[in-house]
């Protein structure tokens, strides 16, 4: 154990290996498995969601999408630990910041823009992607992503459960009682916390007086531990770490990830209200991705014009996702009723029965009626 | 007197309440410094301070019992839960102990509480966003359910539930925050709990509705009064869910001899069901037509795509009120 053992949340310290100029400080540290190639492919991923990020809040402010809850700034923390989710055995239950996650564990993009135009089918996960829906209601992810990591463990495989909450949802009962279960039954769960300093407009500082969010894992008994969350390499090496530990049946982890959210809360949100415009200013300079994009450079595996071309090849196939979103954003009447129930009962039938002798008089339009 | 909107008229009765009372303080997740997501209280932290008005952490089973620990020591906490979506995390509290208090300890202790939310669909929100549960707060004894639809109704109830020493389920319409304004006064008043309002007298059917539903009663009544110009329909605004205003109710029908309920909640073990079930015993033998009703259907609140199917429009309502007035047995 590297980093558990380690690194003393009582202490407030915290992991770091790439600092903000793209330098590796802990060479010690650094996963084996985290080689340029990968960081080259962590890279591009989090440069994939920034851009979705950005083509959404415009598609939101042109009314043709609904509100979403960005990723931006926060992609280091959630692209390090989604490479991770090994597909069609391990789990991911995220929350619904969690855009770079979804696309690094295999969510194809226009399921996600799907959802956030308000349509059940984004939800629908690709076969051997162990993602759970986005789950709106806080920190119920918890609760559930330990119950999963129960059944793996009660079936005897080595697959493991990653979930992750926002700092406010530590707030939350269930993030306690979750984790309180996951560790009596020692169930391979990796619980995070991305710290990204805002709950809403409520800081940090007025949603907990604790030290920081990983000492929470004290209270019942977890190994927990505080990473630079915008440091690639820090999350991967701790992720890696706390998965290993899982997977041997050591039970689970928790790990604060210190980031930061430098988008709005939503795209119905202005954070100009309640944030202290130098408090972000400084953010910006820690930006993931450019510390991330410096080291590749200094590699020399990266360009200024790679970027320009890697942006452009990203927009247009943001784009060209999109419209297909917006032509397949459907929703046909029966839909609404059919999955409630296995088969749908006679009471639901007779209701189907009148919305569509409605409907058929009326026109399916929306404002058609 | 001054033009409102629902948001405002909620924002200037708070304040009016914490003025006349020191013993109200209001919290909630991003209650205190920005006002809610909504913006129900914004201004009020600054006024009164951050012991009086204040943010939250995200905990809502702790936000309702923390205002039984309060309630019964004495203050009058208005807590806001931000969706009433998010309530349900509080239902332990609300139900396993706010609504029981007063007879738990005969009268002893009391809880008297406003718990405020948003509610109801039409907003193009995100899931568990756009529900309506009112059926499930009226379900439960000793909880006092309130849906205003007018600027003048939501200062004038919210005063009145806050004054009242039960507690009460305050239901905000989103769809509706925002959507018109309406002069009203400026000084203190309340309007009593419990009471229907009626909105225009007529003899061919009563209808009877709430909330966001008022706006699209008002415009299919107004299309059918305009496409026969003999038929009058008596619109009622039920304004308390629970306890309801049966007596206002059953008047109407003896006079008109037809009843129709509109609500977007879901239809089955609803508000429309025991209006429904209490008028056909008490007014059997007045009705000229069957009871009939608009509302949701009883599925899952469907995604922004789906919704307009789900929820009650003007269209829907207007059939109903041909099908209802044209019966014939
Ligand atoms: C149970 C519950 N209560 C309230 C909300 C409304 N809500 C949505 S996001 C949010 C703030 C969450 O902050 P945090 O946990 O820090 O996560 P972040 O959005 O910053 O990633 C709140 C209160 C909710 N979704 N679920």
């Amino acid at each position: 154990m590297k980093f558990f053992e380690k690194y003393d949340s009582f202490k407030n310290q915290r992991v770091e290996i790439l600092n903000e100029e793209g330098n590796v400080i802990h060479e010690e540290l650094r996963s084996k498995e985290l080689t340029d190639e990968k960081v080259l492919e962590a890279y591009k991923i989090m440069n994939l969601s920034r851009n979705q990020d950005d083509y959404q809040n415009k598609m939101q402010r042109l009314g043709k999408m609904l509100s979403f809850l960005s990723s931006t700034g926060q992609e280091a923390t959630e692209v390090g630990y989604a490479m991770q989710v090994k597909k069609g055995a391990d789990w991911f239950v995220g929350a619904y910041r969690n855009n770079a996650a979804w696309l690094t564990a295999g969510i194809p993009m226009r399921n996600i823009m799907l959802y956030w135009a308000g349509n059940e089918t984004g939800n629908i996960a690709p076969e051997g992607i162990n993602v759970l829906p986005v789950n709106i209601p806080i920190a119920t992810q918890y609760s559930q992503a330990s119950g999963i990591a129960f059944a793996e463990k009660y079936k005897k495989t080595k697959n493991v459960v990653l979930t992750t909450t926002g700092d406010g949802g530590t707030s939350e009962g269930e993030f306690y009682e979750a984790m309180n279960f996951a560790k009596l039954h020692e169930v391979p769960c990796v619980f995070m916390v991305e710290n990204n300093k805002w709950a809403i407009s409520t800081p940090r500082s007025k949603a907990t007086k604790a030290l920081n969010f990983a000492i929470k894992g004290v209270s019942v008994g977890i190994r927990n531990v505080i990473v630079d969350g915008n440091d690639l390499f820090a999350v991967y090496s701790v992720v890696e770490e706390a998965i290993k530990l899982a997977r041997e049946g050591k039970g689970p982890s928790l790990i604060e990830f210190d980031t930061y959210r430098l988008g709005a809360h939503s795209s119905s949100d202005d954070p100009k209200v309640y944030r202290p415009e130098k408090e972000f200013q400084e953010a910006l300079t820690r930006d993931p991705l450019i510390r991330t994009k410096k080291y590749l450079i200094s590699k020399k595996i990266w360009s200024d014009d790679l970027q320009k071309k890697l942006d452009l090849e990203q927009q247009e196939f943001i784009k060209k996702e999109f419209e297909w979103v917006l032509a397949n954003n459907k929703v046909e009447l029966e839909d609404i009723f059919k999955y409630n129930f296995e088969t749908m009962p006679d009471l639901l039938k007779e209701q189907y029965e009148e919305a569509k002798a409605h409907f058929d008089k009326h026109g399916y339009e929306r404002g058609g009626h | 007197m001054a033009a409102l909107n629902n948001i405002q008229a909620l924002n200037h009765a708070l304040e009016l309440a914490m003025k006349k009372d020191e013993s109200i303080i209001i919290y909630g997740e991003d209650a205190g410094f920005e006002g809610g997501v909504f913006r129900a209280t914004v201004g009020l932290q600054e006024k009164f301070g951050e012991n009086r008005v204040f943010d939250a952490p995200i905990a809502e089973a702790t936000l309702a019992g923390q205002a039984i620990g309060m309630g019964v020591a004495g203050m009058r906490p208005i807590v806001e839960m931000q969706f009433e979506g998010f309530s349900l995390p509080a239902f332990q509290n609300i139900f396993a102990h706010i609504a029981r208090f007063r007879n738990r300890t005969r009268g002893r202790w009391t809880c008297p509480i406003v718990i405020r939310m948003p509610m109801g669909g039409g907003i193009r929100a995100l899931e568990h966003h756009s529900e309506a549960l009112e059926a499930m707060f009226a379900h439960c004894p000793g909880l006092t359910v309130v849906i205003p639809s007018t600027p003048f109704d939501t200062k004038g109830l919210l005063l009145s539930a806050i004054e009242s020493n039960d507690p009460v389920i305050f239901l905000e319409p989103t769809k509706i925050y925002r959507a018109f304004k309406q002069e009203i006064p400026d000084e203190y008043y309340t309007l009593p709990l419990g009471k229907a309002y009626t909105i225009q007298e007529g003899n061919d059917l009563s209808i009877v509705t709430y909330g966001a539903q008022v706006m699209d009663c008002e415009k299919a009544v107004a299309a059918y009064q305009n496409e026969n110009p003999n038929a009058t329909i008596e619109l009622i605004d039920l304004r308390t869910i629970q306890p309801w205003d049966k007596k206002t109710i059953v008047e109407s029908v003896k006079k008109t001899g037809r009843l129709l309920v509109v609500h977007e909640a879901v239809r089955s073990f609803s508000v429309s069901s025991e209006i429904i079930a209490s008028i056909q015993s008490e007014c059997f033998e007045y009705l000229k037509a069957p009871c009939a009703r608009v509302t949701g259907y009883d599925i899952m609140i469907p995604f922004d795509a789906g919704e307009y199917f789900h929820q009650p429009n003007v269209n829907k309502v207007l059939d109903k009120i041909r099908e209802t007035i044209e019966f014939k047995f």
